[in-house]
C-alpha cells in the first residue's frame, strides 16, 4: 500500500477507473459528480486514454455501448436524473452482453429534485429502470477508501460476466475528502474478448456482431435463459456485505452507504443506554444479501429489525422479503437531501425495544 | 479522542480550504480524518461549510449533527450554527465580520478582527488562517509544524512563497488565542 | 467458346438473402458500400453499426464486424468504437426516421465534433418498418399512416433537409446527396460513398452520405413509378449534389 492520500470520493472514482485499466470515459455534466469529469478531462491525455463530453447522457451511455462492443473497458458517471435518461442504454447493455461500469452519485428526487444526498434510486438500480428481464450488479461503498476497491472491483465484475456493474453512491461520498491509500498495482483481470468488434482477419474468425435483438421467440428465449443462468451463479458467487455488532443484538439495524455510518454511530449511542444494536450493511445491493441479514436477524435476543435509507422505504422491502416474517421489520428514512440524525434513529430504536 | 470542527463563512472566503488544511495535517499527524464540504448550485458569496473530523479510532458518520468547534467567518454562519455547539465547546469567529454574538455561557468565545489583520497582511484570504492559528492554540489539535507541512501539500507551488507569511499570521492567530 | 464472368456476389456482402421488399432500393445501397470496402481493402478493418428500422439487421448482411444500435443513437454507438479503434473505418447506416428524428441530437453532434466516421443516410421520406408513417423528411402534401390527409405544413411542420442542415456545422467536412433511381445516379452514389471512406481515412472529420430511396409498399406504388416518384418530387425538396467538401479531391495515396 502507498501513503494515505486526502482525496474527494468523486476524484477517488476516476482514479480508480484508470487504475483499473479504464481508458475511455463518456459523460456529460450533473451534479453533485462532475469531479468526475473534470478529473478525467485531465488525467485521460496524461494515461493516453478518451474523455468525450457527450451531448447528453443518452449518448453518452451510447458511446459506452460503442466502446464496450469495441472491446474497451469504459465508464459513464451520472447522477439520478442523468441515470434516469441513461436506463435504454442500461437495457440495451444487458441484451447485448456487454460488460460496463456506471457510477450513480445519487441525489434526491423525483423529477429535477435537489443536489443533495439521497438514496431514492434504490429501486432503479437493483430492480431495472430500462425495460426487459435484466439486472445489473450494484455495488454500494460506504467510504472513498472503499469507494476506490469497489471501483476496481467493478471493472473485473463487468468483464467477467459481461454485464454492467453500477457504484450507487451518493453525494456524500462523491463530496467528502477522506484518506485512501492506492495499491501498487491493481487487481485485474485480462480476459481476452473474442466477442469484441475489433475488425477481423478472415483467416482467423468470422465477423463478429454485436446486437440485442432477436426476432425470433425461442432465440430471445435461449438469450433471457442465457441471462438468468448467469444472475443465478452471480446471486451464489457475488454477496457482499458487512456485519457489525450482530451477536446477541436486541436490535438488527439494515443500512447501506452513507447512512450505514450514521447507524454505526447509533451502534456507539444505544450501547450508552444499555441497548445492543447490531448493523447489517449490504455492499452489494443486487444480488442482495439475504443470507447475512436473515442470519442477524434469526437469534433468539433480536427483537427487530430496522431499515434505515435516504429515502422513503426502498431497501427495506429487501430486508422484508428476506426476513419473511421470522421477525418484524421496521423503517426509519429521510428525504430531499435530509440526513436521519443519530437521535432519530436511536428514538426509533428504543420505541422498538421499549426502554 | 474524536474533535468535530465546522467551518462556515461566504463562498470565496477559503472555507473549504481552511477545513482541508486541517484535515491534512490531522492525517499527517496520523489521524483518521473526514472533511465533508457544503454544496449547492456554484455561484460566488453564497453560503459556505464544511465539516471536519478528526479522530484517533476509526471515523463512522461524516455528518455533524452537533460539533465542538465552530469557526465563524460571518453572521449568519454563526446564527445558524452555534447552537450546534456542544456545551464546553469552542466559538472562533472572525470579529471584524461578525457584529453580534450569540448569548452562550456555557463555550468559550474567541474574536480576533482576522479579515482585517489579512487585509492588511495584503490577502483576504489569510483570515481562514489566523482562524485557524487560534484554533491550534486553543486546542492543540494540530501542531504549528505539521499545518506548514500541510500548506506545503496543499497549496499549488506558486503560492508556496506566500507561507512564511502564512505563518506569522497562523501564530498572530495564536497569540491572540492566548490573550482572550 | 469460354464463359466470362461478368458479375459476381461481392465478398462484402455474406450469403444472407436480403429480406427488404420488392423495389426497394435499400439492396443496392447495401451493395454499393461492401463494394467499396472490398475495392479499397478496409472489409476487414471496417466496423459498420446497424440502425433501427427496416436495416436493423443489416449486420448480417455486412461482412465486416457490426454492432447493432438503439434507435437514433448510431452516431453515439460509432464515436464510442472509433475512440476505442482510431485506425479502424468506422460507418453508421440510418434511415430518416432514425437518424432525422429520434437521433436528431446524436448526428449534429458526432458532425459538430468532427467525428471521423461515415454516416450513409437512406431518405425515403417515410418510416418504413413501423408500416408508413410520417418522417421529418416526408413532403408536404404526402399521405402517409399518421398524415392520411397529406402532410400540412401548418399542423405537422416542414421537412428537414438533412444534408444541407448539417453543412452548416465545421466539423462536417464532406456531405453529398446522391440518389440510386439509374445507372449513372448509382455510379455516383459509389464515388460518393468512396470519398466519404477516404475523408475518414484522411482523418478530417466528419462524413455522410445522404441516399434518396424508394419506398414503394408503404408510398402504395410499383417499384417503377417509385424510382420516378424520387426523380420528380422528391428532389424537388432534396437536390442533389455537394454541400460540403466539392474541394476535397479523392488522392489516390490515401488509399
Amino acid at each position: 500500500m502507498n501513503k494515505r492520500v486526502l482525496m474527494k470520493g468523486n476524484e477517488v472514482i476516476a482514479e480508480a477507473a484508470v487504475r483499473a485499466g479504464c481508458r475511455h470515459y463518456f459523460g456529460y455534466p450533473i451534479t453533485p459528480q462532475t469531479e468526475i469529469m473534470h478529473y478525467m478531462a485531465r488525467r485521460m491525455v496524461e494515461a493516453g486514454g478518451v474523455m468525450v463530453q457527450a451531448e447528453s447522457e443518452v449518448a453518452a451511455i451510447n458511446m459506452v455501448y460503442g466502446a464496450s462492443a469495441a472491446g474497451a473497458r469504459v465508464l459513464t458517471t451520472s447522477s439520478s436524473p442523468g441515470i434516469s435518461l441513461k436506463q435504454e442504454g442500461f437495457s440495451y447493455i444487458a441484451g447485448a452482453e456487454l460488460p460496463a461500469v456506471v457510477v450513480n452519485i445519487v441525489r434526491g428526487g423525483p423529477g429535477l429534485g435537489g443536489i443533495l444526498p439521497a438514496q431514492g434510486d434504490y429501486f432503479q438500480a437493483t430492480k431495472g429502470g430500462g425495460h426487459g428481464d435484466y439486472r445489473n450488479i450494484v455495488l454500494a461503498p460506504a467510504s472513498v477508501q472503499e469507494l476506490y476497491e469497489l471501483t476496481v472491483e467493478a471493472f473485473n465484475l463487468a468483464d467477467r460476466y459481461r454485464m454492467l456493474t453500477m457504484i450507487l453512491g451518493d453525494g456524500t461520498l462523491g463530496q467528502m475528502m477522506e484518506p485512501v491509500a492506492f495499491r501498487e498495482e491493481e487487481p485485474i483481470d485480462s480476459s481476452d474478448k473474442p466477442w469484441a468488434v475489433t475488425g477481423f482477419k478472415a483467416a482467423e474468425r468470422e465477423h463478429n456482431t454485436i446486437q440485442s435483438i432477436y426476432i425470433e421467440a425461442d432465440d430471445l428465449e435461449a438469450l433471457n435463459n442465457r441471462l438468468q443462468d448467469k444472475y443465478q451463479i452471480i446471486r451464489q458467487q457475488e454477496v457482499r456485505s458487512e456485519q457489525v455488532n450482530c451477536e446477541n443484538a436486541d436490535v438488527i439495524v439494515a443500512a447501506f452507504g452513507t447512512c450505514s455510518r450514521i447507524c454505526r454511530n447509533v451502534i456507539r449511542d444505544a450501547a450508552a443506554l444499555g441497548i445492543h444494536v447490531g448493523l447489517v450493511r449490504p455492499i452489494t445491493l443486487w444480488p442482495f444479501p439475504d443470507a447475512a441479514v436473515v442470519s442477524a436477524a434469526d437469534q433468539s435476543s433480536v427483537q427487530a429489525v430496522l431499515t434505515v435509507e435516504l429515502n422513503a422505504g426502498q431497501m427495506v422491502e429487501d430486508v422484508r422479503l428476506a426476513v419473511n416474517g421470522l421477525k418484524p421489520v421496521y423503517f426509519h428514512g429521510r428525504t430531499g437531501g435530509n440526513m436521519p440524525t443519530q437521535k432519530e434513529i436511536l428514538d426509533k430504536i428504543r420505541s422498538i425495544v421499549g426502554r | 479522542m474524536e474533535m468535530t470542527v465546522l467551518i462556515a463563512g461566504f463562498g470565496g472566503q477559503g472555507v473549504l480550504s481552511a477545513g482541508k488544511f486541517v484535515a491534512t495535517a490531522a492525517l499527517m499527524e496520523g489521524r483518521e480524518v473526514s472533511w465533508l464540504p457544503s454544496y449547492g448550485p456554484e455561484m460566488r458569496g453564497g453560503t459556505a461549510n464544511c465539516s471536519i473530523i478528526l479522530s484517533d479510532q476509526s471515523i463512522g458518520s461524516p455528518i455533524l449533527n452537533q460539533t465542538d468547534v465552530l469557526i465563524a467567518l460571518n453572521n449568519p454562519s454563526l446564527d445558524k450554527f452555534s447552537p450546534m455547539v456542544k456545551s464546553g465547546g469552542l466559538i472562533i469567529v472572525d470579529e471584524s465580520l461578525v457584529k453580534s454574538v450569540p448569548n452562550r455561557q456555557d463555550v468559550r468565545l474567541i474574536a480576533i478582527p482576522a479579515s482585517d489583520m489579512a487585509s492588511e497582511a495584503g490577502n483576504m484570504t489569510f483570515a481562514t488562517v489566523i482562524l485557524l492559528g487560534a484554533f491550534s492554540a486553543c486546542t492543540s489539535s494540530i501542531q504549528r509544524e505539521t499545518f506548514e507541512k500541510a500548506l506545503l501539500e496543499s497549496l499549488p507551488e506558486r503560492h508556496h512563497h506566500l507561507i512564511p507569511q502564512e505563518m506569522d499570521l497562523f501564530d498572530q492567530g495564536a497569540a491572540y488565542a492566548g490573550q482572550s | 467458346m469460354m464463359e466470362e464472368k461478368v458479375f459476381t456476389r461481392t465478398p462484402g456482402l455474406t450469403d444472407k438473402p436480403f429480406h427488404y421488399c420488392p423495389g426497394c432500393t435499400h439492396g443496392i445501397i447495401h451493395r454499393l458500400i461492401a463494394e467499396t470496402m472490398c475495392e479499397m481493402g478496409i472489409l476487414e478493418t471496417s466496423i459498420g453499426v446497424s440502425p433501427v428500422g427496416c436495416t436493423y439487421n443489416n449486420y448480417e448482411y455486412f461482412a465486416c464486424d457490426m454492432v447493432q444500435a438503439a434507435h437514433g443513437r448510431a452516431p453515439a454507438v460509432a464515436t464510442g468504437i472509433k475512440r476505442v479503434h482510431p485506425n479502424h473505418t468506422v460507418f453508421t447506416y440510418q434511415g430518416d426516421g432514425d437518424l432525422a428524428a429520434i437521433g436528431t441530437a446524436e448526428i449534429v453532434h458526432a458532425a459538430a465534433r468532427g467525428e471521423k466516421i461515415s454516416t450513409f443516410f437512406v431518405n425515403n421520406a417515410i418510416y418504413g418498418m413501423t408500416s408508413g408513417q410520417m418522417a421529418p423528411t416526408t413532403l408536404i402534401g404526402q399521405v402517409t399512416t399518421t398524415s392520411p390527409f397529406g402532410r400540412s405544413a401548418d399542423a405537422q411542420g416542414y421537412p428537414i433537409n438533412v444534408s444541407e442542415m448539417l453543412a452548416t456545422l465545421q466539423g462536417a467536412v464532406y456531405i453529398e446527396r446522391v440518389s440510386v433511381t439509374g445507372v449513372k445516379q448509382i455510379r455516383q452514389a459509389k464515388k460518393a460513398i468512396r470519398k466519404a471512406f477516404y475523408v475518414q481515412q484522411a482523418g478530417l472529420g466528419f462524413s455522410m452520405v445522404e441516399i434518396l430511396s424508394t419506398c414503394p409498399t408503404n408510398w402504395g406504388q410499383d417499384p417503377v413509378s417509385a424510382l420516378q416518384w424520387v426523380d420528380e418530387a422528391m428532389m424537388k425538396q432534396y437536390p442533389l449534389g455537394v454541400f460540403r467538401g466539392s474541394e476535397i479531391e479523392v488522392k489516390p495515396e490515401w488509399k
